[in-house]
């Protein structure tokens, strides 16, 4: 990589956890109030003038979301500490996505600019969609791709104009009732976005959302479909932030993406939400014959992420990957992981999961590999590796592999390394303050496996990085 | 000017006394040797000066150009021109030699100032040339699976990189060959400057027979006992340790 190169880059990605903390007043035209009964979601739903069969759905999973018990036999007491009466579910200034950064309301826009979403925007992107609190403020595409019969809306106009295209696989890929926050969100779901890339299109820039909260005590519950028609290819980032609020906020998404024949989907998200925010996310590919779906995920900060992203390999020769990268600072839980469905012959999927955990921060991972015995030539591999810097850190590993069959192969690597303080003191004699010396071990831990993200994200990431460890000196 | 004062120094950890009285000049431009059984504080002294905090220091003064730097942090110390190339170099996985100096380098600009990248690897080349280095090393991680003689040279050519006013330089000759001590040897020698001190910490002499240092000194149970010139390290190696013991501590004693 060339050294203007990377100025360049450094220039076009200016997110930071420091950046992002901040916050303008509120006056929103639309508040669903505070805490969540049918009203609330009758609200949310006529705000956004929806046809009944959403209404429907959404009813019927706010029914599963109130029956379903929080999953602390398996995961974290923590989710006790959600308070789902003091949380509000719908904020909006009423406002119709502006096509042009022009027409998006002053406070907004300079939220984006602050974060510099416009800039990255003019540099390397095909689409950018901006979402403030409940809803999107800013979605423009470039031209050609619209000509090419591309979409990139946001969830609500998606289901309003194309309703043929997106009701069929609309909570499909990830049931109401898949767990309870999937069911929350599909009750409250507002903004997030949906795509279709027609047969055979091949977006060579990315797309981006960027999803930003900027009300206190408020829960974000975006809802995003990707359908990638038969031989067509995207990518699609993700960038999150939220100001240091000192009550909880939620964040729960739900993300399900469908690959169809030969089709390649690529998703990629660096989240940096603030230490307030329990980011509690499902997301799910489907990968038809011969079609790959891969997640690269990043998470950095909030007090609690829940994810992990899978990939239901429903064709003969799919392909799934899931790439992830766990930074836990002190106070935080990363708990991520992996899922990999096989349904079909010759199937393979890749998991590389790196965490790092710091001072009292503590890193989880789930691994789930499922493969049934009537299949043949399946094949999985799994790598997950922990770095723990100094000795209060935390670090689990829940793999749970269920191999049958008889030409399945499944290979599991797991490792645990420490930061040690004479590798700190080498570092330091040599003229690196604590903090760069910690951030250079962690920025060697997850080396190799940044090489696989787009230029772009590994730069972005790197920069997190070294903000978060350089915060992480006392 | 002297490069190195140490004054009075008292150094013990977990309540045993390593270092006791101990007292260095190394005039600016020369070169010394410290030498000694094991055992005797010779890795201590090199760590205290470059502010490991596993030590506990009882008294005493080390000056670098004068100034103080007992009780700074390591990265203090560093900028203010001391490099200690390690005994036993750590391996820091992931990150490569190139970026690894690159950031030293950088943790010394001012803020907001970058390095030349076209001009840091020319220089970076030529360093690893003298040292007869593979280039494709730049993209090794550092330490990481390299013999005790890449270990050492990857040692030096960082403290080229790095142009300290003082280098010590901790049992640099164990775990060399004899090629690899004399590539070794040379690169120390090109840096010999007016400007720039040197502590060479060895065991064995064979080191200065490439490096002739201007002073050698024989370190005993936390003290210099007895100074002298280039000779004297010859001395050494023919009559072994035992003959400082009874020559010049039982005597003093």
């Amino acid at each position: 990589m060339s050294d203007t190169n990377l100025k360049e880059q450094n220039e076009a990605i200016k997110v930071d956890t420091e950046k992002g903390n901040f916050t303008y007043p509120e006056n929103y035209e639309f508040d669903a109030g505070v805490g969540l009964s049918e009203d609330t979601v009758k609200y949310i739903s006529d705000v956004k003038k929806e046809p009944e069969w959403v209404r429907e759905f959404r009813l019927k999973a706010l029914d599963i979301f109130n029956k379903k018990p929080m999953p602390t036999n398996w995961a974290t007491k923590d989710l006790e500490n959600i308070h789902f009466d003091k949380i509000r579910y719908y904020l909006s200034k009423g406002q119709v996505p502006a096509r042009s950064w022009d027409d998006v309301p002053d406070d907004v826009k300079e939220t984006f600019e602050r974060l510099g979403i416009p800039e990255q925007e003019r540099k390397f992107l095909a689409g950018v969609e901006a979402q403030f609190d409940s809803e999107a403020s800013y979605s423009h595409m470039k031209e050609d791709l619209e000509k090419e019969g591309v979409i990139f809306v946001g969830s609500s106009e998606g289901l309003e104009k194309y309703p043929e295209i997106f009701r069929p696989y609309f909570g499909k890929v990830i049931p109401s009732s898949d767990n309870k926050f999937s069911a929350l969100n599909s009750a409250t779901f507002s903004g997030g976005s949906f795509i279709y890339v027609p047969k055979g299109v091949k977006l060579k820039q990315p797309l981006q959302a960027y999803f930003r909260i900027n009300a206190e005590n408020f829960g974000q519950f975006e809802r995003t479909l990707i359908i990638a028609d038969e031989g067509s290819e995207i990518t699609y980032m993700e960038g999150c932030t939220a100001p240091k609020f000192e009550t909880t906020t939620l964040h729960s998404a739900v993300v399900e993406l469908v690959a169809l024949k030969n089709a390649k989907i690529q998703y990629i998200t660096v989240q940096n939400w603030s230490s307030n925010v329990f980011n509690l996310v499902t997301k799910r590919g489907m990968a038809d014959e011969g079609a790959e779906v891969k997640w690269i995920d990043c998470n950095i900060g909030s007090r609690l992420t829940m994810k992990y992203p899978g990939v239901v390999l429903k064709g003969k020769g799919a392909r799934g990957e899931v790439l992830s990268i766990a930074l836990a600072n002190d106070g935080q839980h990363q708990d991520t992981g992996a899922k990999m469905m096989h349904l079909a012959d010759n199937t393979t999927s890749n998991i590389i999961s790196k965490s790092i955990s710091i001072g009292k921060g503590r890193s989880t991972y789930r691994g789930q590999v499922h493969m049934p015995k009537h299949l043949k030539n399946c094949k999985n591999n799994t790598e997950c590796d922990a770095l723990l810097i100094n000795t209060n850190s935390r670090t689990d590993t829940y793999p749970a592999i269920t191999t049958r069959g008889e030409n399945n192969t499944v290979q599991h690597e797991a490792s645990v390394s420490k930061v040690s303080a004479e590798q700190i003191f080498y570092m330091m004699q040599r003229g690196l303050s604590e903090g760069e010396a910690m951030s250079l071990a962690v920025n060697g831990f997850v080396n190799e496996l940044m090489k696989a993200f787009p230029m772009e994200y590994s730069v972005e990431l790197k920069r997190l990085i070294d903000m978060e460890m350089e915060g992480s000196v006392g | 000017m002297n490069t190195l004062e140490v004054k009075n120094l008292n150094v013990s950890i977990d309540g045993q006394a390593i270092l006791k009285d101990f007292n260095l000049t190394i005039p600016k431009g020369e070169v010394h040797a410290l030498m000694g059984p094991n055992g005797t504080g010779k890795s201590t002294l090199a760590k205290v000066m470059a502010g490991h905090d596993d030590y506990t220091v009882e008294s005493g003064e080390i000056l670098l150009e004068g100034e103080n730097i007992l009780g700074k942090e390591a990265d203090e110390i560093s900028h203010a021109g001391l490099f200690l190339a390690f005994q036993y170099p750590l391996e820091i996985p992931g990150v490569s030699i190139a970026n690894f100096i690159r950031a030293a380098r950088t943790a010394r600009l001012p803020e907001g100032e970058e390095i030349n990248a076209v001009e840091y690897y020319k220089e970076l080349y030529a360093k690893m040339d003298e040292l007869k280095m593979d280039r494709k090393f730049t993209a090794r991680s550092l330490n990481e699976g390299f013999s005790g003689g890449e270990k050492k040279r990857c040692e030096i050519l960082q403290m080229a990189m790095l142009e300290p006013k003082c280098c010590v330089m901790d049992e640099t000759d164990s775990g060399l060959d004899i090629d690899a001590l004399r590539v070794v040897a040379e690169g120390v020698n090109h840096m010999r400057s007016d400007e720039r001190g040197f502590l060479i910490i060895t065991h064995y002499q064979r080191l200065l027979d490439y490096i002739v240092p201007d002073v050698v000194h024989v370190m005993f149970d936390g003290r210099i006992v007895h100074s002298g010139d280039a000779e004297l390290a010859k001395e050494l190696e023919s009559k072994g340790y035992d003959w400082v013991q009874e020559e010049f501590v039982t005597a003093t004693a």
